[in-house]
């Protein structure tokens, strides 16, 4: 699928492009002038959103399904969902800093997927069959791992200003960061969000193994984990057990475990056609 | 050709000391006297008077250099200091050096404290009073409002007013930094000595919540709760009131800890949610250093809140160059539009 000429693939190159060139503005920015560009990295953010949707949309098109596939679309969908979190978060709370981390962990995900053609080389049409309810499972669960992804963002800014403020190291970026409250009631509102999601996903798609139990192969109870480990952590800090650098730790930790888990959890699908082509057209 | 000139004369922090400045100061009603008296000098076709604590600076526009000399000794005669000592301090400059003064002490860039953000206002204040009094005309006019443009895009565009240089002002900005807005925020005053005083006022004046003052006396603390608008507490109940609280400064005369790491650990139990700031301006220290240590605790000292003030200034004098250098490039412009205007052939301002 093509739109004004250029494949899926392409879209996708050219939000990722953007991505770094956020990443990029925000570090000479820093370096240079000493001031954060939220204004800039913001526009450049949604652009490359923008380019995103339309390079997923194709895909979608493509595969005639969400497209989150293989794991090249995995990576995308979860960098599509971050970013499309930010968009709306950046704008509401303003906080310093967060577009120029979201623009770095997209760049990451984005290009980490692109240079591995590997990720693309099958690809299932109709991989979720004919009903839309386990397609609606699978989305739901990897947009809560984009919410889970700017939730170690967020994590990872906490950490980063209380090092700073406990060792007295103000300057430089540790002088555009968020303020610690600020920075823990997004955590909490994200954390909330990701675990509500997901609980969503793992309803819908309990539903429908218990009608076909064969259908989920042990290496998806891998998301299982992964939620009620996030769930443990929630609950935890609703009661105040899991708090401040330990909640940011183990948020930053569950996000790693939540990354590995896709490779099994996706390899463990039921076997693709090798001679299916990859539906995009590559650049 | 006409010798019409844009002049400064006065003296300031930098060419005259204290006890000078002190004369040269326009109290009382010097200021009023000065005006009238210049009003009625020949030649002097505009002025304006910066009269602050560390500068008396007259700006104007002469029809020629011997006006100025005029103006000098009517300066001179009024402050009754002798002509030759204030040869040796006097500021003298002309013409676009004029200029690139205004515009350096209107952006802070020769206050003693650089940077800092009063003398903006006292420059627009001395430009108001002069307007009040009829005595700018279209040469002033211009020269005033521009300098105001050009010290906002200084401050904006530099670093030149970045970060606090007072070690209460610094205090402030940390609590920013760890609480983000200090509304909700329960300062806890302990002591009712001078600095702990000026802290405490430096959190009212960004708006912080509710605040209490304990201090061993309680009649101390009852004098400096009126003051801050704040409850007293004997310093007896610090303990036990300690959880309900986000920020303590503490600069009592006690020679040993007030507050114990302890008395924190179990304050945080209670609420280890909610950051806790403590500031310790008082010598020798009031609080347990190990406080430090404890999650979600952040503690700061008389020398860490000192260092950060220097570090600011420093980074505030590295931003100097770049400043001036925006600031000559505006002076150099304004120059070009006023210099047509000085021999009174200019449309009205």
């Amino acid at each position: 699928m093509n739109f004004l000429g250029l494949g899926d693939r392409t879209w996708m190159w050219l939000a990722c492009l953007c991505y770094l060139a956020g990443f990029g503005l925000g570090t000479a920015a820093l370096l240079r002038d000493r001031r954060d560009p939220r204004l800039a990295t913001y526009v450049i953010i949604v652009v490359g959103f923008l380019l995103q949707t339309i390079g997923l949309y194709l895909r979608g098109l493509a595969v005639k399904g969400c497209p989150i596939g293989n794991l090249f679309e995995i990576f995308q969908f979860t960098a599509w969902s971050a970013i499309s979190l930010y968009v709306v978060i950046g704008a509401t709370f303003r906080l310093s800093l967060l577009g120029y981390f979201t623009s770095c962990l997209s760049a990451v995900l984005s290009l980490v997927s692109l240079a591995a053609p590997g990720w693309d080389a099958a690809h299932r049409i109709n991989a979720f069959g004919k009903t839309g309810w386990v397609e609606l499972h699978a989305s739901l669960a990897l947009f809560s791992y984009g919410v889970f992804a700017l939730l170690a963002l967020t994590s990872c800014m906490y950490l980063l200003q209380t090092y700073s403020l406990k060792h007295k190291r103000l300057n430089g970026l540790f002088s555009f960061l968020p303020s610690i409250n600020e920075l823990d009631l997004i955590s909490l509102r994200l954390l909330i969000v990701g675990v509500l999601l997901m609980t969503w996903s793992l309803a819908i798609g309990s539903f429908h193994w218990l009608q076909d139990l064969a259908s989920v192969d042990t290496p998806k109870l891998l998301t299982a984990g992964v939620w009620l480990a996030y769930l443990v952590a929630l609950l935890l800090r609703l009661v105040r057990k899991l708090v401040s650098q330990r909640l940011a730790w183990t948020c930053l930790a569950l996000f790693a475990a939540a990354l590995l888990s896709l490779g099994p959890v996706n390899a463990s699908r039921h076997p693709v056609d090798p001679t299916t082509p990859p539906p995009g057209t590559r650049t | 050709m006409s010798a019409s000139t844009f002049f400064l004369l006065g003296a300031n922090h930098h060419t005259a000391p204290l006890e000078l400045r002190e004369q040269l100061a326009l109290a009382g009603g010097k200021a009023e006297a000065l005006r009238g008296t210049l009003q009625s000098l020949g030649g002097l076709r505009e002025f304006a008077v910066l009269n602050t604590c560390n500068r008396v600076e007259i700006y104007g526009l002469a029809a020629d250099p011997a006006t100025v000399a005029g103006l000098q000794a009517a300066f001179c005669a009024l402050s009754q200091l002798d002509a030759a000592v204030f040869a040796k301090i006097r500021l003298e400059l002309h013409d676009q050096p004029a200029i690139q003064h205004l515009l350096e002490v209107a952006a802070g860039l020769d206050s003693q404290m650089i940077g800092e953000t009063e003398i903006l206002g006292q420059v627009k204040e001395a430009y108001a009073a002069a307007q009040t009094a009829g005595t700018t005309g279209a040469v002033l006019n211009r020269v005033f409002q521009k300098t105001f443009q050009a010290a906002k895009h200084v401050r904006t565009h530099t670093g030149i007013g970045e970060g606090q240089i007072s070690v209460a002002s610094v205090a402030v900005d940390l609590a920013l930094k760890i609480f983000g807005d200090l509304r909700p925020c329960r300062v806890l005053v302990l002591g009712a000595g001078e600095i702990g005083e000026k802290t405490a006022r430096a959190f009212r004046s960004r708006e912080a919540g509710q605040m209490t003052v304990a201090s061993r006396r309680l009649e101390h603390a009852e004098e400096l709760a009126r003051a801050l608008d704040a409850q007293p507490l004997p310093l007896e109940g610090v303990a036990g009131a300690l959880a309900d609280f986000d920020i303590a400064v503490c600069s009592t005369a006690a020679p040993t800890a007030v507050v114990t790491g302890a008395m924190v650990a179990a304050a945080m139990h209670r609420r280890p949610v909610q950051p806790f700031f403590f500031i310790d301006i008082a010598m020798p220290r009031n609080i347990d250093p190990g406080v430090a240590e404890l999650p979600n605790v952040f503690l700061y000292n008389l020398d860490d809140l000192a260092k950060i003030a220097q570090e600011n200034l420093a980074l505030r004098q590295a931003e100097m160059t770049r400043a001036r250098a925006l600031l000559a490039e505006k002076a150099g412009a304004l120059w070009q539009q006023v210099q047509p205007r000085l021999n009174g052939d200019h449309p009205p301002a």
